[in-house]
């Protein structure tokens, strides 16, 4: 091969890069910009935020309680050797409220919320439903995509708020139950060690992650080309792309509160 | 009424060029539609019809070419001045194209709740009342689309249509899939909205009895362009080989079908 034909592929690859960059910024501000501006969908906010926060629940509730629960039996395992069981109290309330209870609870809802975002709008735009609503007064950006990022960022936060909860509470549970902790000296820990800043750092990636899940599902959704198969794509784009921004956003979340 | 008359024209198309990838769709179309006018577009499967209609509502955005509403030209137009043209516009999908997360009298009154004309009551009235005009009876109304036959989903699409009264109303294939008789009520209500109340249509069809009767002017798009347009009482001499075969249905002509015997 010669070497330009080489560098032709790696440009032509940036590109297609940067086209993607350019395109998902543009419907991200087009979809803020829709979200912050009247004329609101109250009916379809309402039933978004239902489907994403009310009905999430269980599955936000089982992940968190065996969260806590793993974490409240492998930090005894570990702590043990050096005689700090104390501490695992404060281990589990730490990791839930700071990392698992947003992570875990927005790993999951990605895979729910994201995978049905995804097929719905992306069923709506290839039997031409999309199309349909430009021409009936209807932005399809305000009626389809901003409702759904409104609920999506209202709603992740209270579902972390019930995984702090119950994460806490599955890990009292092993301590008490199982490792024959004090339960009172167990909460008393609990509630020492956790500061104001703990659940809110939690709450706020769980408002970006909320964002990400729903702006994923919108936009590939919303950009599916070529019928069922071009549906299940979509479906599969937005839930492994929320995943891995999840992660990476964690990180730089996690950095900017706490690095100092 | 024909496009020579000295009104302006409600729509302009003129060297419309639309192509995807390589393959060239729209190759200069032109195409005036006075106002009340009702065009009828015929022409052979995949010729790009319906990419016409869609580069009207600026579905699609033409490569080149200019297209005017009421003078306006909206080929670059922004969002928000698009918007507001395309509240002049009905549109019936070929593919019916209904909200299958709403029930039909939603998908009916979609357009104007959508607008706040009107509270969800009376837009239930007034969809009802439009579901009767496409031969749907009001037990329909509280379904969803998924539970109605193909003919009935086509209907629903055509009640949503011109639910709104548009100025301007596009029917992609509005009578393909119905049995003959209720394509003749069909026909009967396009030219009624299109006559008695004025609106301007231009509609896509293979059914030449639902062309004789719809169309004031019929048009014909062949590779791309616009190669026969005149009054419909023409289209039978209408000198055109291509318009003689296309009406007849014959298999042999100027126009080649891409099938291996
Ligand atoms: N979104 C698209 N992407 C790529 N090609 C397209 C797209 N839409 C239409 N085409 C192509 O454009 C051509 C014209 O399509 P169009 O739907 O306008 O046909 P038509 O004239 O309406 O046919 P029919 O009478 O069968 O409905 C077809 O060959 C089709 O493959
Ligand atoms: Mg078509």
């Amino acid at each position: 091969m010669n070497p330009l034909a080489g560098l032709q592929k790696i440009g032509s690859v940036f590109i297609a890069f940067l086209e993607a960059a350019g395109k998902l910024t543009t419907f991200m501000v087009s979809g803020i910009s829709h979200a912050v501006r009247p004329p609101f969908y109250p009916r379809i906010i309402l039933h978004q935020m239902m489907d994403i926060g009310y009905y999430s629940l269980p599955v936000v509730g089982l992940t968190a309680v065996f969260a806590g629960m793993v974490l409240a039996l492998q930090s005894y395992t570990g702590f043990a050797r050096f005689s700090a069981e104390g501490a695992i109290a404060n281990v589990v309330v730490l990791s839930i409220t700071r990392e698992l209870g947003p992570v875990l609870a927005g790993l999951m809802v990605a895979g729910r919320i994201g995978a049905s975002l995804a097929a719905e709008i992306g069923t709506m735009r290839v039997t031409e439903q999309i199309d349909a609503l430009t021409t009936l007064s209807t932005n399809p950006m305000k009626y389809l995509v901003a409702p759904r990022l409104i609920a999506g960022i209202t709603m992740f936060p209270l579902l972390v708020l019930v995984a702090d909860i119950i994460g806490v509470f599955g890990g009292y549970m092993v301590a008490v139950y199982k490792l024959g902790f004090n339960p009172s000296n167990y909460l008393q820990n609990t509630w020492n060690f956790l500061t104001f800043e703990d659940v809110t750092s939690g709450l706020v990636k769980a408002a970006v992650f909320g964002f990400i899940v729903t702006l994923m599902g919108c936009y590939h959704g919303y950009n599916s080309r070529g019928g069922a198969q071009g549906v299940g794509t979509a479906t599969t784009n937005a839930v492994v792309s929320a995943c891995i921004l999840i992660l990476s956003f964690d990180y730089i979340l996690t950095e900017m509160f706490f690095a100092k | 009424m024909n496009a020579t008359s000295s009104t302006n024209p409600k729509i302009s198309l003129s060297g419309v060029k639309k192509a995807f990838g390589r393959k060239v769709v729209l190759d200069g179309v032109n195409l005036d539609v006075a106002p009340g006018e009702s065009v009828v577009v015929i022409g052979g499967s995949g010729t790009g019809k319906s990419v016409m209609l869609k580069s009207i509502l600026g579905i699609l955005r033409p490569d080149s070419g200019s297209i005017k509403v009421d003078g306006e030209e909206v080929t670059r137009m922004g969002a928000s001045e698009r918007e507001r043209i395309n509240n002049k516009f009905g549109m019936l999908f070929q593919g019916a194209a209904l909200f299958d997360s709403l029930p039909v009298w939603e998908n009916v009154a979609f357009g104007i709740l959508a607008e706040k004309r009107v509270n969800r009551v009376e837009a239930k009235e007034i969809a009802i009342q439009k579901l009767s005009q496409v031969g749907l009876i009001s037990d329909v109304a509280d379904l969803f689309p998924a539970e109605l036959s193909g003919g009935m989903q086509k209907r629903v699409g055509l009640a949503r249509a011109i639910c709104a009264d548009p100025e301007i109303i596009f029917f992609d294939e509005p009578t393909t899939g119905l049995d003959p008789i209720m394509a003749d009520v069909i026909n009967d209500l396009i030219v009624k909205v299109t006559r008695e109340v004025g609106a301007t249509a231009l509609s896509i069809t293979h059914d030449m009895a639902s062309a004789r009767k719809i169309a004031n002017r019929v048009a014909m798009l062949y590779h791309g362009k616009i190669i026969w347009a005149g009054p419909v009482a023409d289209i039978d001499h209408s000198d055109n080989e291509y318009v003689d075969q296309f009406i007849h249905g014959r298999a042999e002509g100027p126009i080649k079908m891409a099938v291996r015997a």
